[in-house]
């Protein structure tokens, strides 16, 4: 059994999860209450990732994000090291396969909200942020935090494209979907086997818990 | 703050048709009409929730709404008490945290408490003050929901049939609660209403509308008539009747 690929799983699953939180319940909030020219094309975009192969989703991040990309430049130049083939990378990886995942639950717990509690929150002289912090998020609950729990096991299970993004360094970039691969190559079984027995056993107990939390009466 | 005229004028040309001009002096103005006639979209307006097409919304020397100067106050900055027939009280709030809400927040909090538990108690709901609506009943929301409505200090007071969903007794005990808050306050107050008796025990004048205009402007008194008898009257108020006069 090998630790240290599932220990850098689990720091880049919840790091993942920090950021997917923050990017995915933001655009959810943008999709749910506010009506844009492009929405939809934010919508399918954000959600585009469900279907497309992580070598394809891999492909447009090295270009976007690649050491002669802009924003790779730009990242380089302040932080001294490339997003790209670096654990920055395998959190961006992650993060954009758990992105969708965030976007399609926390959206639909932000419209299961009676519309008319916002409405009365303004009323009282909330803001629209003010409303959203203490109103429309409170009530949705365990619906964002199911959300974030799913976008967690989906950040611990990447494979493509953090290969693709972050290759497949060991002690660097190696998580332990990656590590299970090279054992079985390398016919280590046994270290494959323990690295997939904790993921299943990690993954189950998660889905377990948000079956739990969904199933609640509380949640539309 | 107090004695102020809140004064409507509006358009709204997109969906549904609406044009309406009217003042609501401080006191009780009932805004009664068909349903489809445009009552829920004025109130709307007035609060901020909807933006008219033209017009102009004022209040003693603020405007709310002005087209033609392309004003548009935010809904939260124009302090409009709005009793919505729901009542949409927050579901994860206590009632005194749904009351303490929607005070000016510059204030101090222990002040907050004190003043939202003398509300209560003025609308004879101390008890709940602790406990989530979940548990209320439909009487209990409404006197919750008033409450809420009055602590924000409002410069106007919008009702929509909030006493729809009582029963007689517990819609005479509540109205005869509020007319004293009401007065005291001394704001225009528009309050939309189906029963005649609701009507002229609350109003003072009546604005009528009929397919998003204004049919009629009067006193309750002149415009309301019938059910003067000491038993409540039931019967819904009738716009033909009300024209027929």
């Amino acid at each position: 059994m090998e630790l240290a690929p599932l220990l850098l799983s689990f720091q880049i699953a919840a790091l993942a999860t920090v950021v997917a939180a923050v990017l995915g319940i933001g655009l959810a909030t943008l999709l749910a209450n506010t009506r844009f020219p492009g929405r939809d094309l934010v919508d399918v975009i954000a959600t585009a990732p469900i279907v497309l192969p992580p070598t394809v989703l891999g492909y447009y991040l090295l270009v976007a994000l690649g050491r002669r990309s802009a924003i790779g430049h730009a990242f380089e130049a302040v932080f001294g090291s490339s997003i790209v083939f670096t654990r920055t990378g395998a959190v961006v990886a992650a993060t954009v396969g758990a992105l969708p995942l965030v976007v399609k639950s926390a959206r639909a717990a932000l419209e299961g909200v009676e519309p008319t509690l916002m409405r009365a929150a303004r009323t009282l002289g909330a803001g629209p942020a003010r409303a959203f912090f203490t109103v429309q998020l409170p009530l949705t609950g365990r619906g964002i935090v199911a959300a974030l729990m799913l976008a967690f096991a989906r950040s611990l299970g990447d494979f493509g494209i953090t290969l693709m993004v972050a290759g497949d360094i060991p002690g660097e970039t190696q998580t332990a979907s990656l590590a299970i691969y090279d054992a079985i190559q390398e016919h280590r079984d046994a270290a494959a086997l323990g690295m997939v027995l904790t993921l299943t056993t990690v993954a189950i107990a998660i889905l377990y818990a948000v079956n739990k939390l969904t199933g609640g009466r509380d949640v539309r | 703050m107090s004695g102020e005229t809140l004064k409507v004028s509006l358009r709204v040309t997109s969906g549904f048709a609406l044009d309406v001009a009217f003042d609501v002096p401080p006191g009780v103005t009932v805004l009664f009409g068909p349903s489809g006639s445009g009552k829920s979209t004025t109130l709307a307006a007035i609060a901020g929730l909807v933006r008219p097409s033209s017009g102009r919304i004022s209040i003693g020397d603020d405007v709310w709404f002005d087209s033609a100067a392309k004003t548009h106050v935010a809904v939260h900055r124009r302090r409009v008490a709005f009793v919505f027939q729901s009542l949409a009280l927050f579901p994860h709030m206590t009632a005194l945290q749904n009351v303490v809400y929607g005070m000016d927040r510059a204030l101090d909090p222990t002040a907050h408490a004190a003043r939202a538990s003398a509300l209560l108690e003025r609308l004879r709901v101390p008890h709940l003050a602790d406990r989530k609506p979940r548990t209320f009943s439909g009487g209990e929301a409404q006197r919750v929901a008033l409450a809420r409505a009055l602590a924000t200090s409002p410069r106007a007071i919008l009702l929509d049939e909030p006493f729809s969903a009582l029963d007689r007794e517990l819609r005479i005990e509540l109205i005869s609660d509020l007319r004293d808050s009401i007065r005291e306050l001394d704001v225009p107050v528009l309050f939309v209403t189906h029963h005649r008796q609701e009507a002229r025990a609350l109003g003072d004048r009546l604005v009528l509308l009929e397919g998003g205009r204004v049919q009629r402007i009067g006193k309750v008194a002149e415009l309301v008539t019938g059910g003067h008898d000491a038993s409540f009257d039931e019967t819904p108020l009738d716009a033909d009747r009300i024209l027929d006069r």
